[in-house]
């Protein structure tokens, strides 16, 4: 009886105030979280791979040694795997492992560059089309069924190779043709958003819409900017590796993970752990991604507490 | 429903126009289209003579409105690399993609389908956990590795397969697994969460209280209510997986329209280049209008909103 009437003064009971701090609680939910954990640690062991790259390689990755070329990884039982070469080396006697270093710094800056300029272009475009509806939602929507129509890899080869590949043609390319995933979650995201109290609230204010939009829109979809972010980063990964395995990405001598895996083609039948290392990189590092974004989705849901 | 069928199909129209107006704007990409088809060594009157030859001196409003009306009656212009009329070519390749997009969506949905209803049926399990990890997994591989990799193992250490061409039914293996496995964590999801939907829904108990058997609530019921949606994601996704075949087919050394793709942008064909990009824009055009249509004959409220 006492707790009744303690809840319905607005006091609260005992098992209120014994809950953890809303800062605890994320804290455990986020240690809770395998996949999160996981994914985290290993994209934090590729980011550190690739910002001390030329720290803690064992080599160079554009010294060619053709008197050392393909030499075995250590695990591999044959007399010339050296623990100087720990993953061996390429045909033209490159260290596979310091070019495996160095690539990351390709795979995460071209990943990175692109979701930027695709989340930029995406979250404009969805969050107007989420805020105002009407005309400005049916533009997007048009500018949206576009862009999907047009085959993603197909044009971004053709525009590569008619305009010459760079690192910065690869990231903007990649990064004007996948901001449609952006467009359709902050889209929904805004609409949801938009017909809260609070909006109103601030409209009724005065708040001008660049101020809505920025202070009261934007934090309240920013778990979901973060997952898409995630994801798309990812997808640029995979993309930029086909097109570097494809010969109209990267170009050579760099060292992007696509590349490898594009050189050691000719030779995977008698040294298939040239293609194996490399791929298994772009897995890992597409899997922490997306486990990371995974966890961050878990994390942050409203539905997902308690 | 009338009303909605020539309104979506207005829209398709005048995506179509777009994606068109796009893909025409390729040939100036380079800059100038003649000086790009001209050798190094062409003199200023070559160049000049290459611009009349193709038309490039014209407006380029009457360049592209000549394009688009030859390529509305199926003319896409020849080839420069082959000499031949690209839509001949495109129509020779067309059916190898096809096969191959239609083999891959097939193992796609032979998989992520009863993964899903499986995974439904028990949440959290541990066949929930499998079919969630199988989604994680095949969402990170680079399709041209996973090729790769199953070309080494299946081609060439346990000779099950043959590796490259396209001479039987077996050549046909590898590539649609490659090319459907991305296909599948998409589906499955969808189907997962269709489920649980509809498991949950009050006609389903009915069914249930009437004492109907198990599968048939599962099937007849359950089942056929869930899969809508998804009817609607293969339709979008088989019009990515022929603009992705490109990879799988280079790799596979399979004869179809992705290859020739490749192929043209390796030889800097650029007709043919648009005509590709083009015909497969449209296909997906048509492919996401047909879905719609379909969504809102089966169910009337799409034809409201």
């Amino acid at each position: 009886m006492a707790e009744v009437s303690l809840a319905r003064a607005g006091i609260p009971t005992a098992e209120e105030i014994l809950e953890p701090s809303p800062g605890t609680q994320l804290r455990r939910r986020i240690f809770g979280h395998a996949g999160l954990i996981i994914g985290a640690a290993v994209l934090l062991a590729i980011v550190f791979a690739a910002v001390f790259a030329s720290v803690i390689s064992p080599g160079d990755p554009y010294d060619q040694v053709l008197s050392r070329k393909l030499i075995p990884p250590i695990w591999h039982d044959a007399p010339k795997a050296t623990w100087d070469h720990p993953l061996g080396t390429d045909a033209l006697g490159r260290d596979y492992l310091t070019r495996l270093f160095y690539g990351a710094r390709i795979s995460l800056f071209i990943g990175f560059a692109a979701m930027i300029i695709s989340g930029i272009i995406g979250t404009t475009l969805g969050v107007l089309a989420g805020y105002f509806g009407g005309r400005v939602d049916m533009v997007v929507n048009f500018i949206l069924t576009t862009r999907l129509s047009l085959p993603v890899v197909l044009v971004a080869l053709a525009v590569v190779s008619l305009i010459g590949s760079s690192l910065n043609v690869v990231i903007w390319v990649l990064g004007l043709l996948i901001w449609d995933r952006f467009a359709v979650v902050m889209r929904s995201a805004t609409q949801q958003i938009r017909s809260l109290e609070f909006v109103s609230a601030a409209q009724a204010l005065g708040c001008s819409t660049t101020r809505i939009i920025l202070s009261e829109i934007m934090p309240n979809i920013a778990n979901h900017l973060i997952v898409v972010a995630t994801l798309e980063m990812a997808h640029a990964i995979l993309l930029e590796a086909a097109l570097s395995f494809l010969g109209l990405g990267v170009q050579p001598p760099e060292p992007s993970w696509g590349l490898m895996v594009a050189e050691a083609k000719g030779l995977m039948f008698f040294d298939a752990w040239l293609i194996t290392i490399p791929g298994a990189a772009i897995f890992a590092l597409v899997l922490a991604i997306n486990l990371l974004g995974d966890g961050v989705r878990d994390v942050t849901a409203p539905d997902n507490r308690n | 429903m009338l009303a909605y069928a020539l309104k979506r199909l207005g829209v398709a129209l005048l995506v179509a126009l777009t994606v068109s107006l796009i893909t025409f704007s390729m040939v100036y990409l380079p800059g100038d289209p003649a000086m790009a088809l001209a050798p190094e060594s062409a003199s200023q009157e070559d160049i000049e003579l290459i611009r009349k030859i193709y038309g490039y001196d014209r407006p380029i409003m009457v360049q592209y409105l000549d394009w688009l009306f030859r390529a509305v009656q199926g003319d896409f212009g020849r080839s420069h690399y082959l000499n031949e009329d690209a839509a001949n070519v495109i129509f020779d390749r067309l059916p190898t993609t096809m096969l191959l997009g239609a083999s891959a969506i097939t193992f796609a949905l032979l998989l992520s389908i009863p993964l899903g209803v499986l995974a439904a049926i028990r949440p959290n399990s541990l066949i929930d956990r499998l079919a969630l990890s199988i989604a994680v997994i095949g969402q990170a591989m680079p399709s041209f590795w996973f090729a790769l990799t199953m070309m080494l193992w299946f081609g060439i250490n346990w000779r099950l397969l043959p590796i490259t061409g396209t001479d039987s039914w077996k050549n046909f293996v590898m590539p649609a697994i490659a090319l459907g496995y991305y296909v599948t964590p998409g589906v499955m999801r969808l189907t997962r969460a269709g489920m649980l939907e509809v498991l949950a829904s009050d006609y389903i108990r009915t069914a249930r209280a009437k004492g109907l058997r198990p599968m048939r609530v599962l099937f007849k019921h359950a089942l056929r209510n869930a899969i809508l949606p998804v009817v609607s994601l293969t339709a979008v996704q088989f019009g990515f997986m022929l603009g992705g075949s490109i990879v799988i087919e280079t790799i596979f050394a399979i004869n179809g329209l992705g290859y020739l793709a490749w192929e043209s942008i390796q030889r800097a064909d650029l007709p043919m280049m648009q005509a590709i990009v083009l015909v497969l824009s449209v296909f997906y055009i048509v492919l996401t209008l047909l879905a719609d249509l379909l969504n809102a004959f089966l169910d009337p409220r799409i034809r409201v909103s």
